[in-house]
């Protein structure tokens, strides 16, 4: 079985981030890591590896910074590992990104399932794995929880998906894009040995021709969303108003006259 | 005149899914200032024709109904296809979506067959200038983007889940039915829904008006207890900071903050939850915040509105108490 796991670099959950006077965003000391999302795509699929046999790929669409990300799939045990990129690429949405990663996909060629995380933690669309999914016209099994079962024979995969009422058990066939959330497995950390395997790979670097990629539907021109604006919102006022009483049960008193004074229950 | 803004209106089992009611209003709104009609598009089983007079109540104009053995589940494909297609029908300028689980699927997807844009979770939607600007937050809240799809059409958005109000229903409003019919036939679609297992009890975090979360000063599954008391008192969902998470000592469902679900209820009571900022990224849009932690230094009381300094094992209970007797 052929795997090819998604992942981009973002700024680390515990980053404080901010914005200069020109509209940059800045992270300040804060490491890059690969999305936490992808950990469990990039989890999920060594285990099936590990299960069914076959290979991991895993690729991603970035400038040099996503060698990183793409060496830290490679120490906890991706096979293979391709880089995509074009200056053309700034500025895509994901109807850009979905279409390079389609023709990225393409260009592999014998894929039968392709891990993302369900969403990314920098811009949250939630888009990406569905979109390309829609590009490829394969199924998609955003919010996968348990890969409950892969037939290769049938050509299926079964999976649990978590919704908002509850776990929807979801048979598709394949390939398919399966979107991992938190809760499916506990990804491993890095080896010594994974990390100096890393370190000697080759990473090879595809352009827009490498994939045929049509420039004008990458980048800019590619995309339906522009976001010109990027701002801090406004902080929280001031600080809490201690509830100060003599007894537990004093306190929990005016807390509640002060909730019922507020409407909020 | 500027074309229809469409809204899809999610349903679970025939009942529709607040959110969309909150979509429909937010259309209502840029229908009454730009011009345009709101279009609501209903999908479903046997059933769903029936909740098209709701949706004029809530402000739509005209409903969609696509009713179908394929669609009594949520698929993104024959949703999305179905949804394409009307769009094709009429003279959508904007379509709208909720922002839930299935919406977040249904936006892209739709968005890619039509070959426009996709903007998601919306907070406020404006036009200035003639161009509709939407704010959505990025990095989980710690920023906010405004955004916009000036070429294309139609826009397509999801509106974040109670960042816009639900209108009063209004029973004297009707408006014209059209059918559709379905674009994909049974065996064309690539994914079979084979059961579904319902969460045991409890409020859902995303949509919850109230909030009561636990973290590290829980201590362990049994120091849920106590909240799970509380939020039935007061209807409200169960929480619960990563540490906690991370531990075991509570489902991943139930994680609020940057890795798990970002909410934003009327009352968010943080109960030994230290307020770590992947945390306050996920709630901080909360109306009121109430903290309750042993540690006063702790960095949720910075966030909070009302604090109590002390062991969640005493406030707590005593909360419940006292909630439980003004409720009553």
């Amino acid at each position: 079985m052929h795997i090819v796991v998604c992942t981009k670099f973002t700024p680390d959950s515990e980053a404080k981030m901010s914005v200069d006077e020109s509209g940059k965003v800045s992270w300040g000391d804060s490491p890059l890591i690969i999305n936490p999302w992808d950990e469990y795509s990039m989890e999920e699929a060594l285990l099936l590896r590990d299960e069914y046999g076959g290979k991991v790929t895993v690729i991603s669409m970035g400038p040099e910074e996503a060698l990183e990300v793409l060496k830290h799939a490679v120490a906890m045990g991706a096979d293979e590992a391709v880089r995509v990129w074009d200056e053309a690429c700034t500025g895509s949405d994901t109807l850009a990104t979905s279409y390079v990663l389609a023709k990225t996909i393409e260009t592999i060629g014998d894929v039968d399932l392709i891990l993302c995380g369900k969403s990314a933690i920098d811009a949250e669309t939630w888009q990406t794995g569905v979109a390309l999914a829609t590009r490829l016209d394969v199924p998609s099994l955003m919010y996968t929880i348990k890969i409950r079962a892969v037939d290769g024979d049938a050509g299926t995969i079964t999976v649990e998906r978590l919704l908002e009422q509850g776990r929807q058990v979801v048979e598709a066939s394949l390939p398919a894009v399966v979107g991992t959330t938190k809760g499916i497995n506990e990804p491993r950390y890095t080896s010594f040995m994974g990390i100096r395997k890393a370190a000697k790979m080759a990473y090879p670097h595809w352009t827009l021709e490498d994939i045929g990629a049509d420039r004008a539907k990458v980048g800019r021109s590619g995309s339906g969303v522009r976001w010109p604006t990027v701002f801090e919102p406004p902080v929280r006022e001031g600080e809490a108003e201690i509830i100060e009483a003599g007894s537990v049960e004093e306190k929990a008193e005016i807390l509640a006259e002060k909730l019922l004074a507020e409407k909020v229950i | 005149m500027s074309g229809d803004i469409f809204v899809w209106v999610e349903q679970f089992e025939n009942e529709v899914v607040g959110a969309s009611w909150e979509a429909v209003g937010a259309a209502r709104q840029l229908a009454d200032e730009q011009g345009g009609h709101v279009v609501a598009c209903l999908f479903g089983g046997d059933g769903v024709g029936g909740l098209a007079e709701e949706a004029f109540g809530y402000g739509a104009d005209r409903v969609m109904v696509g009713k179908d053995a394929t669609l009594v589940d949520f698929r993104v494909e024959p949703y999305a296809a179905l949804m394409a297609e009307a769009v094709e029908q009429g003279e959508a300028d904007t379509v709208l979506i909720a922002a839930t689980f299935r919406g977040r699927e249904l936006g892209p997807a739709l968005a890619v067959r039509l070959e426009t844009g996709c903007i998601a979770d919306c907070t406020d939607l404006a036009f200035e200038d003639g161009e509709l600007v939407a704010t959505r937050p990025i990095y989980a809240g710690k920023l906010m983007s405004k955004c916009m799809i000036p070429e294309r059409r139609p826009r397509v958005l999801t509106t974040r889940v109670r960042a816009f109000g639900k209108p009063e229903p209004d029973v004297g409003r009707d408006g014209e039915v059209n059918q559709l019919q379905p674009v994909m036939a049974e065996e064309a679609i690539k994914t079979k829904v084979m059961g579904f297992e319902e969460s045991e009890g409890g409020v859902s975090l995303a949509d919850a008006s109230i909030i009561v979360s636990g973290g590290r000063g829980v201590a362990g599954s049994e120091g849920y207890g106590p909240l799970q008391e509380l939020a039935d008192v007061l209807n409200a969902a169960l929480g619960a900071s990563r540490a906690a998470v991370d531990a075991g000592w509570i489902p991943y469902e139930h994680q609020v903050g940057q890795t798990g679900k970002t909410v934003s209820p009327d009352l968010y009571v943080a109960c030994g939850i230290s307020g770590a900022i992947q945390h306050l990224a996920g709630m901080r849009t909360s109306k009121v915040i109430v903290a309750i932690n042993k540690d006063p230094e702790a960095p949720i009381f910075k966030v909070a509105d009302y604090g109590v300094v002390g062991d969640l094992f005493d406030v707590v209970p005593a909360l419940k108490k006292v909630l439980a007797e003004r409720m009553g």
